[in-house]
């Protein structure tokens, strides 16, 4: 599947955001938030930014933006548009939970609470838009949504240290919170291209065309000698001889390395702190858009088979 | 609303012979030909003329080979949008704009309202929707909605263009949602078939198999070498092997 950038920065953007936003509304629900109002604007300001950023990045995928409230309305059916009514919902109790808490002086934990409900649910809808597309392998498995979740939350970490860092104030939990996750990340992710390569759709070229029962389908002759929609969007095959090279690039520098970073910064002074977790998100977030990128990449959609895949 | 309507009786769709289509590319010609200027109308090409040419269409004809050797055959195969019963493009949809007719069974788009998210394309196992760069917009079959219930259109020109057009009536259209429609028996009498049964999306449209070739095996197709020539050839053989 053809990786488009600006679904690449909403799936990533708005997942670190709203797990920044879980870890605040968590921090209040257990009591760990105090009166920081620099450290609670500024949490604020990037994780809704983060958000906002992402679900703005994701209008400009779409052919006509300016109909995009039109997605709003078939939420019965279709997860992408229970994305956008959550997304759209979710800012309600965040907004609140933020004002309660930077404004008001004292955090209301149903807010947090809701915030926490609206952001998981979100990330769930994101995560089931690809999750629900039987076409395609990769993503039609277990594994999509405890990705997108894990991804989120631990890049959500990863900002929170450095948010912390730059306030001054030093959150051991967090920084175990970053190696549990992304060690659940490193698992999570290994297990998911374990299942990748260990298997193909039930569809191939034979159950595509059906005509299997005369023996093994070749491709003879292509329908068309140019390009067409469908190989470029659902064609996409530049990444994947570059896969494994890209796979350790995700579990090194978007795993391994933020996860040390972000132990050696709470050893140092406060710039060494500022600086371990500043690089440590940097990492995290290149590696986490390349394992993004490769989601898409990697992926294969059953209308190959017309096109010379036998599998998909 | 995106939500699948109750099945209706009818559903309309396509029969495709495989054992006669020749891939001669009539059907898709005539398809683009016709709705250029129908429901879905332009069906753009980006580039027409450069080096990069692409466009839509609604109609594309593959070509196969199937089975190795003596038994092999080179199967033509036109795939469009099969009108699924359950299909996942009309779901997936956020805006309601990708839709099944609950009266005759036709899933279409509406231009208007669709934001080209392309996520139908996705969802779509068969590759029958195209996106229009050039309109931002999903476009696919109509099943030429705008001439089967054409009634300035005499009454034989009402079916698909891509049926009209069909040199040696490989396409059938009809509906498939009564059993005793002539497209009906045809399915019954050649075991008519769906495309990918496992994704579950219940296709309307049919394909009927190539036949099976009367002389079957490697002996019937090998050339008659070892002949014993007889009166006067066998006398003509004698005298040239001296």
């Amino acid at each position: 599947m053809h990786p488009a950038i600006s679904i690449i920065f909403f799936t990533t953007a708005s997942g670190a955001g709203y797990g920044l936003l879980v870890l605040l509304a968590w921090g209040a629900l257990v009591g760990h938030l105090g009166s920081q109002t620099g450290f609670g604007i500024a949490s604020f300001v990037v994780a809704i930014g983060l958000v906002g950023a992402g679900l703005l990045s994701s209008l400009g995928h779409l052919g006509h933006p300016e109909r995009a409230w039109r997605a709003l309305t078939q939420w019965r059916s279709s997860w992408l548009s229970r994305e956008g009514v959550m997304a759209i919902l979710t800012f309600l109790p965040a907004l609140a939970f933020a004002w309660s808490w930077v404004v008001a002086g004292e955090v209301s934990k149903l807010a947090a609470a809701l915030t926490i409900v609206g952001a998981l649910v979100t990330t769930v809808c994101t995560a089931m838009i690809y999750a629900s597309l039987k076409p395609i392998r990769a993503w039609r498995n277990p594994w999509t949504v405890p990705v997108y979740l894990t991804l989120g939350f631990y890049t959500g970490a990863l900002l929170a240290a450095l948010l912390l860092h730059v306030y001054g104030l030093r959150g051991p939990f967090v920084t175990f919170l970053i190696a549990v996750v992304g060690l659940v990340a490193t698992a999570l992710k290994i297990g998911y291209w374990m299942f990748l390569d260990g298997g193909r759709s039930a569809s191939t070229a034979e159950t595509a065309t059906g005509l299997g029962s005369i023996g093994k389908v070749k491709m003879l002759d292509p329908p068309h000698t140019e390009s067409n929609y469908l190989l470029k969007e659902m064609g996409y095959r530049v990444a994947r001889k570059h896969a494994r090279k890209l796979r350790l690039f995700v579990l090194l520098v978007g795993f391994g390395l933020p996860i040390l970073l972000s132990f050696l910064a709470v050893q140092g002074s406060d710039a060494v702190a500022i600086a371990g977790s500043l690089l440590a998100v940097a990492s995290g977030g290149l590696g986490v858009v390349v394992e993004r990128w490769l989601f898409f990449a990697e992926a294969r959609h059953t209308v190959t088979l017309y096109y010379g895949s036998s599998t998909a | 609303m995106t939500d699948l309507p109750t099945t209706g009786a009818k559903k309309l769709g396509l029969v495709i012979d495989l054992d006669i289509c020749v891939g001669c590319h009539a059907c898709a010609v005539n398809c683009k030909e016709w709705n250029d200027g129908g429901h879905s109308a332009p069906l753009t090409d980006l580039d027409p003329y450069g080096k990069d040419v692409s466009g839509v269409w609604f109609n594309r004809v593959h070509s196969f080979e199937a089975g190795d050797h003596e038994c092999g055959r080179t199967v033509h195969f036109p795939r469009s949008c099969l009108h699924c019963e359950t299909p996942d493009c009309v779901t997936v949809c956020p805006t309601g704009a990708s839709y099944k007719r609950e009266e005759d069974g036709i899933v279409l788009v509406n231009p208007d309202t669709c934001i080209g998210c392309k996520l139908c394309s996705w969802a779509c196992p068969y590759g029958a929707r195209e996106f229009d760069e050039a309109d931002g917009v999903m476009k696919k079959c109509t099943l030429c909605i705008d001439r089967i219930y054409n009634e300035t259109l005499d009454e034989i020109d009402r079916v698909p263009a891509c049926v009209s057009t069909c040199p040696v009536s490989a396409r059938h259209f009809g509906d498939l949602g009564d059993p005793e429609s002539k497209v009906s028996k045809l399915v019954a009498e050649r075991g008519g078939y769906d495309l990918m049964p496992e994704m579950g999306y219940k296709p309307v449209n049919r394909y009927l198999p190539p036949r099976t070739p009367k002389r079957q095996g490697a002996a019937a197709l090998k050339p008659s070498e070892q002949v014993e020539a007889k009166g006067f050839l066998a006398w003509l053989d004698r005298m040239l092997s001296r």
